[in-house]
C-alpha cells in the first residue's frame, strides 16, 4: 500500500513498491494525461512534480513517492485558471498530435519555477523531452512568452 | 435525438477515390445496407454539419489527427462554404461503422500520404455547401421568400427585403428535411475568409490539459490490461510457454496465445501484465529467417545494383550509349537503412468482444481498416462490429500501414468475451515489431559531355518494395510504382524537376523478411537524398556552382525551380556565409507539392552544427499558413533524427535496437531555426505533412560536403561518428 498525494488529493493505492509511479497514476488513480513514450525515463512524456521537482514518473517506483505530493497534468491549472505555460501553449498554438505535451508543460514549469527568466541555454540544457512531430521552436517561443508573462 | 432525412450517396460526396480506399485494404467493405443515424445531440443538417441550439457547429472529420493538423484544415474546408460563425466551430469524428452504414458518405478515412486535404477538400466544401443552401432553403421557406433573395454571414441568414434574420441553430432542424440541392457551386479562392487564415488549431486546449483522449487512455468499465510479446524474428513462432510460471502472479488473470507467433499476459493492471510476461518462460522456433543479418541483406541488395533485370520508372533517350560516349563519367553508392516510426505513443488497442459484438477504439491512421480488422479478427461481419477513433500520438504511417496491434486486441479479447482489454505494446515490443522505412541502396551513374552537360544518368535502386508487403494487388506486372516517387517523368504526384536527355530509373526489387512500411516521406526520403546529393557530386565535378547546375537542368520545370531559387535568394546563396558556416541545397515534388531547402551548417571535428534551414513550399493552396510553417518546421526535425541517429539494424534476424537510448532523436537544443517560404500558386492541391522531409536530409548532406570535403553516403551519419551539436 502506498499513500500518496495527487493534485491535493490523497489516494491509498494496492501496488508492488516497486511498480512506477506512472502506472499507478495512470491506471489505478485514472489520471491518463501523463504519457508513458519509453519506461527509461529519456523522452519525457510521463514527467510530473514531486514535491515540486519535475521528475520522470516511468522510473520512479511508488515506494518513493509515498507520502510526496504529485502534481500531474490535470492538476496544473489553478481554481480555474490555466497556468502561465499553459496559457502560452495555447497563444504559441504549439501541439501537434500532442502526446508529449503533458510532459513538456510539466518541465517546462518546474524549469520557470526554479529559473523565472529562463534563458535560451537554460531551455538547451534543462528541456529535453523528445517530440517526435518537432514542435521544438514553437516550445522556445512559448516557453520566453511563459517567461515573460 | 433528432430524425434524420436519408442522405443520399451522391456523386460529389464520395467519388471514385473513396472506393478505392476501402479495396486497397484488400477487403471489400459492404456498400449496401440502410442508411443510420450518427449518435449526435442536436439536429444534423447533412452528413458533415450538425448545428446545435445555441449555434455551436460541428463539423464532422473522416481523417485521422495526428499532429498535422488535418482536423482544422478539413473544419476549415468546410466552414468556408458554410458561411457559419468560425468561433462557434467544434469537431467530431464519425465512426467508420456509421460510413459503412451510410454508403460511405463520408467517404475515405485513410489518412495517409499527406492526402487529407488534398483528396477530400473538394467533397468537404461541397458538404459545407450544400449545409449552406439548405439552411437557407429552410429559412425562406419558413419566410415564404426564394431563397435566392437571402444573405448569409457568419451564421445568420438575411431577408433583407423583408428585414428579417436568423441564425442557423434555429432552422437547422427545418434544414435537416430540406432535399439535398444537386447543383453546388463553390466559391471563387479569391473570395476566401477562412480558408488561407492561419487560423488556431481546434485541439489545442485539451491537449494543453491532458484531457485529449489518444488510444492508450482508452478506459472502459471492468477493463483489463494486457501485455505482449512476439517472436523476434518476424516469421517465427512460439514454440512452447510455462503459464504456469506466472499464473499466480499478483494480479494476472490470463496467459494466453496469439495466433501461432505471440504470447500475452492480462491482469488488472498493465504494469502486473507486463512484469508477468517478463518472467514468462518463452521458446521461439524463430526459422529460416534467423539467419539473417544487416549484412547479409547489403550484400544481397549489393548485387541487385548491378543485375540486368530490373523494373523501370522513368526512361528516355539511350542512357547505356550516352554515357558510353560521354567526356566525363561520374559514379556513386549510396544506402539507406531500416528505420522504426518511434510514435512516442507505442502501439495500443482496445477491444471488447461478444458472441454478437466486436468493439475496438484505437489511435489508427484509417478507422476502415480499424474496422475491418475487428471483423476479421473476430469473425463477425461488419455490422456487428465498430471501430472509434482517438487522437493519435503520431502516426508518421506506422498506424495507416498496419494495425497488427488492433489484431492482436481482437484475439486476446475473444478469448475472454465480455471482458474489455487494453493491449499495450512496450517500447521495446514497439521498436522491435515496426513496420520499418524499407532498405534500399542506389547507383547513380551520370555522364557530361565536353561542355560539362548532363547528357546521361541512370539511376538504380536495389531493395525492399513497401507495396510488394502492404498493397501486393497495387504492384504493376511485378513492379512497385511508388519506388520511383520523385523520379516520374510527370505526373501531379512526384515528378523529377530535371530534364535530362538521357535517363534511366530502375529497381531491383529485393524484399527482406523484416515488415517494410510507410514511413512519413515514404520512398521520396531516400530518393532525394540519392539524386539531390548526386546531382551536388556531378555539379562538383563539372565545376559549376550547385545551383547554377540545378537551374540550367530545370528550364522546363518552372514551379521546381521557382521554390528553388526562393531558397537560394533568401538563404543568400551566392553571397558569403558567416565564418564556417556552410550552405547546401535540395529540391522535389513530392505528395503534390513543390518544396525546397537551403541549410546552413558548420562541422567542428565531429560535431554538425546545422544553424538555420530556409525551406519553400508550394503546395498548390495554403489552407493554413500557421499549420503549413509548423509541419514544416516538424519535418526536419523528423527527417534530421534519421539522417544523424536513426538505424535499425538486424542481427540473426531479428531488429536490434529496443529503446531511446539504441535509437536517439533530436532534442530542442538541436533544433535549427527553420524559416519557412510559403509560396501556393494555386491551380491544384498539394500535400503537405510530408513533402519537405524530402529534402531536409540532403540539403544538409550537401552543406556538410561543402563544409568539409567529405561525402557521406550511407547513413545515419553516427555510423562515420559524426553527431549533432
Amino acid at each position: 500500500m502506498a499513500r500518496l498525494t495527487v493534485n491535493g488529493q490523497s489516494h491509498t493505492v494496492d501496488a508492488d513498491p516497486d511498480t512506477p509511479l506512472l502506472w499507478v497514476l495512470r491506471d489505478q488513480i485514472g489520471l491518463t494525461g501523463t504519457k508513458y513514450g519509453c519506461g527509461i525515463a529519456q523522452c519525457g512524456a510521463c514527467t510530473v512534480h514531486m514535491d515540486g521537482m519535475a521528475v520522470r514518473s516511468c522510473s520512479v517506483p511508488v515506494s518513493l513517492a509515498d507520502g510526496k505530493q504529485i502534481m500531474t497534468i490535470e492538476g496544473l491549472a489553478q481554481n480555474g485558471t490555466l497556468h502561465k505555460v499553459q496559457q502560452a501553449w495555447i497563444e504559441h498554438d504549439v501541439p501537434q498530435c500532442g502526446y508529449c505535451q503533458s510532459g513538456m508543460i510539466m518541465a517546462v514549469a518546474a524549469l520557470l519555477k526554479e529559473k523565472p527568466k529562463a534563458t535560451d541555454a537554460d531551455i538547451d540544457r534543462e528541456i529535453t523531452n523528445i517530440c517526435r512531430c518537432g514542435t521544438y521552436q514553437q516550445v522556445r517561443a512559448a516557453i520566453h512568452s511563459a517567461a515573460s508573462a | 435525438m433528432n430524425c434524420m432525412p436519408t442522405i443520399n450517396r451522391r456523386s460529389f460526396v464520395a467519388g471514385t477515390a473513396a472506393l478505392g480506399g476501402g479495396l486497397a485494404l484488400g477487403f471489400e467493405l459492404p456498400f449496401g445496407g440502410s442508411s443510420a443515424s450518427a449518435q449526435v445531440a442536436g439536429p444534423e443538417v447533412n452528413a458533415w454539419v450538425v448545428v446545435r441550439p445555441d449555434e455551436t457547429v460541428v463539423i464532422r472529420i473522416a481523417r485521422s489527427e495526428m499532429g498535422q493538423g488535418t482536423l482544422t484544415g478539413l473544419a476549415q474546408l468546410c466552414a468556408e462554404e458554410l458561411e457559419c460563425d468560425w468561433s462557434k466551430v467544434t469537431y467530431e469524428f464519425p465512426t467508420p461503422g456509421q460510413n459503412v452504414a451510410r454508403k460511405r458518405v463520408w467517404g475515405d478515412f485513410f489518412t495517409a500520404g499527406s492526402r487529407g486535404i488534398r483528396e477530400s477538400n473538394e467533397f468537404v466544401r461541397k458538404g459545407g455547401a450544400a449545409a449552406r443552401m439548405m439552411l437557407v432553403q429552410a429559412a425562406a421557406g419558413q419566410w415564404n421568400v426564394p431563397a435566392a433573395e437571402c444573405t448569409v454571414a457568419n451564421g445568420v441568414i438575411t431577408h433583407k427585403g423583408s428585414n428579417r434574420s436568423i441564425s442557423y441553430g434555429k432552422v437547422a432542424d427545418a434544414a435537416g428535411k430540406v432535399e439535398p440541392p444537386a447543383d453546388i457551386k463553390l466559391k471563387d479562392p479569391k473570395d476566401w475568409k477562412i480558408i488561407g487564415k492561419g487560423v488556431k488549431r481546434l485541439d489545442t486546449p485539451e491537449k494543453v490539459t491532458g484531457k485529449a483522449v489518444y488510444g492508450i487512455d482508452v478506459r472502459l468499465p471492468g477493463m483489463l490490461y494486457a501485455a505482449i510479446k512476439a517472436c523476434p524474428v518476424n516469421g517465427g513462432k512460439v514454440k512452447s510457454f510455462d503459464a504456469a510460471k506466472i499464473s499466480g502472479n499478483k494480479g494476472v488473470k490470463k496467459v494466453v496465445p496469439v495466433e501461432d507467433y505471440a504470447v500475452a499476459v492480462v491482469a488488472d493492471t498493465w504494469w502486473q501484465a507486463k512484469t508477468a510476461l517478463d518472467a514468462l518462460p518463452i521458446t521461439w522456433d524463430a526459422g529460416e529467417n534467423a539467419k539473417v543479418s544487416s549484412e547479409s541483406i547489403a550484400a544481397w541488395l549489393k548485387e541487385g545494383l548491378d543485375v540486368d533485370q530490373a523494373f523501370v520508372g522513368n526512361k528516355g533517350g539511350d542512357v547505356k550509349a550516352a554515357l558510353v560516349g560521354a567526356a566525363k563519367k561520374v559514379e556513386a553508392v549510396y544506402g539507406y537503412p531500416y528505420q522504426n516510426h518511434f510514435t512516442l505513443e507505442p502501439q495500443n488497442a482496445t477491444a471488447r468482444y461478444t458472441d454478437d459484438k466486436c468493439e475496438v477504439w484505437a489511435s489508427c491512421q484509417n478507422g476502415e481498416q480499424a474496422l475491418a480488422t475487428a471483423s476479421e479478427a473476430s469473425g463477425l461481419p461488419i455490422p456487428k462490429c465498430e471501430a472509434y477513433k482517438t487522437f493519435l500520438g503520431g502516426g508518421f504511417g506506422r498506424r495507416s500501414t498496419s494495425v497488427d496491434y488492433v489484431r492482436q486486441a481482437v484475439l486476446i479479447a475473444k478469448q475472454m468475451p465480455g471482458t474489455p482489454i487494453k493491449l499495450l505494446w512496450t517500447r521495446e515490443e514497439d521498436m522491435t515489431h515496426g513496420w520499418y522505412h524499407p532498405v534500399t541502396q542506389c547507383k547513380l551513374t551520370a555522364g557530361l559531355d565536353k561542355d560539362n552537360n548532363l547528357t546521361a544518368l541512370h539511376l538504380r535502386i536495389s531493395g525492399q518494395s513497401i507495396l510488394a508487403k502492404v498493397r501486393p494487388q497495387a504492384l504493376q506486372n511485378g513492379a512497385d510504382p511508388a519506388t520511383f516517387s520523385g523520379f516520374y517523368p510527370g505526373g501531379a504526384e512526384a515528378a523529377i524537376g530535371y530534364s535530362i536527355p538521357n535517363i534511366l530509373v530502375d529497381h531491383s526489387m529485393r524484399n527482406p523478411h523484416l515488415n517494410p512500411g510507410f514511413w512519413r516521406g515514404v520512398n521520396i526520403n531516400h530518393n532525394a537524398i540519392y539524386l539531390e546529393c548526386f546531382i551536388d557530386e556531378v555539379a562538383k565535378e563539372a565545376g559549376i556552382d550547385a545551383l547554377e547546375f540545378r537551374r540550367k537542368l530545370m528550364a522546363n520545370h518552372p514551379k521546381h525551380l521557382a521554390v528553388l531559387n526562393a531558397v537560394a535568394e533568401k538563404a543568400g546563396w551566392g553571397r558569403p556565409a558567416a565564418q564556417g558556416v556552410y550552405r547546401g541545397l535540395a529540391q522535389c515534388m513530392a505528395f503534390g507539392s513543390y518544396v525546397a531547402a537551403c541549410a546552413e551548417v558548420s562541422v567542428d571535428g565531429n560535431k554538425v552544427k546545422v544553424h538555420r534551414i530556409v525551406a519553400a513550399t508550394d503546395p498548390g493552396y495554403a489552407v493554413n499558413p500557421a499549420q503549413i510553417e509548423r509541419q514544416v518546421a516538424g519535418s526536419f526535425v523528423y527527417g534530421l533524427s534519421a539522417l544523424f541517429f536513426q538505424e535499425c539494424t538486424v542481427k540473426d534476424g531479428a531488429i536490434e535496437q529496443t529503446n531511446v537510448d539504441s535509437y536517439e532523436m533530436m532534442r530542442l537544443a538541436q533544433m535549427p531555426k527553420v524559416e519557412t517560404i510559403e509560396m501556393p500558386s494555386g491551380g491544384f492541391w498539394g500535400g503537405v505533412g510530408e513533402p519537405t522531409i524530402a529534402v531536409a536530409a540532403p540539403a544538409v548532406l550537401n552543406a556538410i560536403a561543402a563544409a568539409t570535403g567529405k561525402r557521406y553516403r550511407t547513413f545515419p551519419l553516427k555510423q562515420h561518428g559524426l553527431t549533432m551539436a
